[in-house]
């Protein structure tokens, strides 16, 4: 214990701790805040750049499923499209098919109602025409046959006879 | 870069510790050139040659005050002689200066600076190390045992009343003073050119790629477990300044130069008190607490719990100066001891284990600078800790 006391010197005592509380005021301002500044700096950076490379994959992650999601959709979308036109086409095709139907039916009941009249008028001119002609044939002969009284009544009841047939 | 630097420093160390024997050898080399098996010893380290002069004649020899100023020369033969030769360089070697000795008769004085009758200024030179009597002001000065003492002009030491030697106040730069400053514009240039580097970029370049792991380590390992993510930034400044502090005046112990700074206990008593200063001003109310009034303990126990934690709160810093000092301290001892047995045994046999059983403990030492380092920061950033605690009442 002695020898430590008489080892103690004062002004080395002195020299040490003033030398030592400047270099720590020093050292502080000029070194330990900005290493210490920087180095926060850089592990901040650090993390900030993690979570954003993070964040980056999660919205990267979320971006591919809505992509996917999209692709889905556009793909319904496509079947729904082609499905509605293949049934537009088949509604045209069956539409188009009735009304030409119709029409046809149409054509042939028209047709059918023609044919008639022109028949029944085709009679009738027949009918006519056979009556002016037996009326011609019936003023020739009985121009020239009426002379003879029994061959009047024979012709006329032949020809009634042949009217009544019609 | 620290295996390299091992390498090195023990290398400059063995030059350095043959240095004041391998002189002596050059003083007898003269009379006992023809010897046998003399040349390719003092080719290599010189501490061995002594082994062919056991039975020589011993002639005067001249003093060699370079070196450590210690010592003529002491044959082999003579071990207590030698003993007392190691002895002696270990405790020249701990010791402070006042003149800053590099190695031979390299060196450089430095400012003495005494309080006696006024302001004294003059430079160490005047000692011609520790040699004569400095004359300053009508006043004389002499150093004995590395330290100055009033004399009278002949060197005789001046007693006062109660017969005690008289030692002017003394606040010399003396060499661990200097070595303390030129550490300190050390570190400032080092740490100032570590923050600059981050101006450029926030990833770390040159030096502070190695310091940078060792600043994050003490605010992860030691400053934020032990003080808490709430206060740790107030104290970060004093921590990262004293374990680069210590450590690297540590470090410089390690070099042939002798200083023996963090094993002053001047140094380190400075170190400590500041510890327990700092300690002490940011106590919190649970810190008080908890010596004087501590809770959940009987009432009647107390008052013993207070007396031993004003205990705990002296021993405290008592305990960092004493570990700091002693632990590096041991360390210079235990390796020049060594170094020195190769002296004393002077033989090959002995050298070769001896300077294998050095480097061994040089490597140690070095672990232990930075050991010694870690601990006083962790210990102080324990009582910081302790000091700032916010405990939840129960």
């Amino acid at each position: 214990m002695d020898k430590l006391i008489n080892d103690f010197s004062i002004g080395l005592f002195f020299w040490q701790s003033l030398v030592f509380l400047l270099l720590i005021f020093v050292l502080k301002k000029y070194a330990w805040k900005p290493i210490l500044n920087a180095v926060n700096e850089r592990e901040q950076s650090i993390e900030d750049a993690l979570k954003a490379a993070e964040k980056a994959r999660l919205e990267m992650e979320s971006l591919q499923e809505s992509n996917e999601a999209i692709l889905k959709e556009a793909r319904e979308e496509r079947e729904r499209i082609l499905k509605e036109a293949r049934d537009m086409k088949n509604k045209m095709i069956a539409e188009a098919k009735d009304a030409a139907a119709t029409e046809a039916d149409k054509a042939i009941v028209s047709a059918k109602a023609a044919i008639e009249a022109e028949k029944t008028a085709a009679i009738d001119e027949l009918k006519n025409q056979a009556a002016s002609l037996s009326i011609d044939v019936a003023e020739k002969i009985l121009g020239q046959e009426l002379s003879a009284e029994n061959k009047q009544t024979a012709m006329i009841g032949k020809i009634i006879e042949d009217v009544k047939f019609n | 870069m620290i295996s390299k630097f091992t390498a090195l420093s023990a290398f400059v160390g063995f030059m350095f510790f043959s240095a004041p024997v391998a002189a002596q050898d050059h003083g007898h080399e003269d009379a006992h050139y023809e010897d046998a098996h003399q040349n390719d010893a003092h080719s290599n380290g010189a501490n061995t040659v002594e082994s062919h002069s056991s039975e020589d004649h011993h002639d005067t020899h001249d003093t060699h005050s370079e070196g450590h100023g210690h010592a003529d020369f002491v044959p082999a033969s003579d071990t207590e002689g030698r003993k007392a030769v190691v002895k002696e360089t270990v405790k020249h070697h701990l010791a402070d200066s006042y003149d800053f000795h590099i190695v031979g008769p390299v060196g450089f004085p430095l400012p003495v600076i005494l309080i006696d009758n006024g302001l004294k200024i003059f430079s160490s030179a005047k000692f011609h190390h520790g040699e004569s009597v400095a004359t300053v002001d009508g006043e004389h000065y002499k150093i004995h045992h590395s330290k100055i003492y009033k004399t009278d002009a002949e060197g005789t030491m001046l007693l006062d009343e109660a017969g005690n030697h008289i030692k002017p106040l003394d606040f010399s730069i003396t060499k661990n003073v200097f070595m303390i400053m030129f550490m300190a514009v050390f570190m400032f240039f080092l740490f100032r050119g570590v923050a600059n580097t981050y101006k450029k970029s926030l990833v770390p370049s040159k030096a502070g790629r190695f310091l940078e792991p060792l600043i994050v380590l003490i605010r992860d390992e030691i400053a934020i477990p032990n003080i808490g993510e709430k206060h740790y930034k107030r104290y970060m400044s004093f921590l990262l300044t004293i374990f680069f502090f210590i450590w690297f005046l540590n470090l410089a112990g390690m070099t042939p130069l002798g200083v023996n700074v963090t094993g002053n206990i001047a140094v380190t008593v400075s170190l400590a008190l500041m510890t327990f200063f700092i300690t002490q001003f940011s106590g919190k109310k649970d810190y008080w607490m908890h010596i004087f009034w501590m809770p959940g303990v009987p009432v009647l126990l107390r008052p013993v719990l207070a007396v031993i934690e004003l205990i705990g709160l002296v021993v405290k810093p008592f305990s960092l100066t004493i570990r700091l000092y002693a632990n590096m301290l041991a360390g210079h001892v235990v390796i020049m001891s060594i170094l020195g047995l190769i002296y004393i045994f002077a033989s090959y046999t002995a050298a070769v284990p001896f300077t294998g059983l050095t480097l061994f403990l040089y490597v140690l030492e070095l672990l232990v600078a930075a050991l010694q380092a870690y601990i006083f920061t962790m210990l102080a950033s324990l009582y910081f800790g302790a000091a700032v605690e916010e405990h939840d009442h129960h």
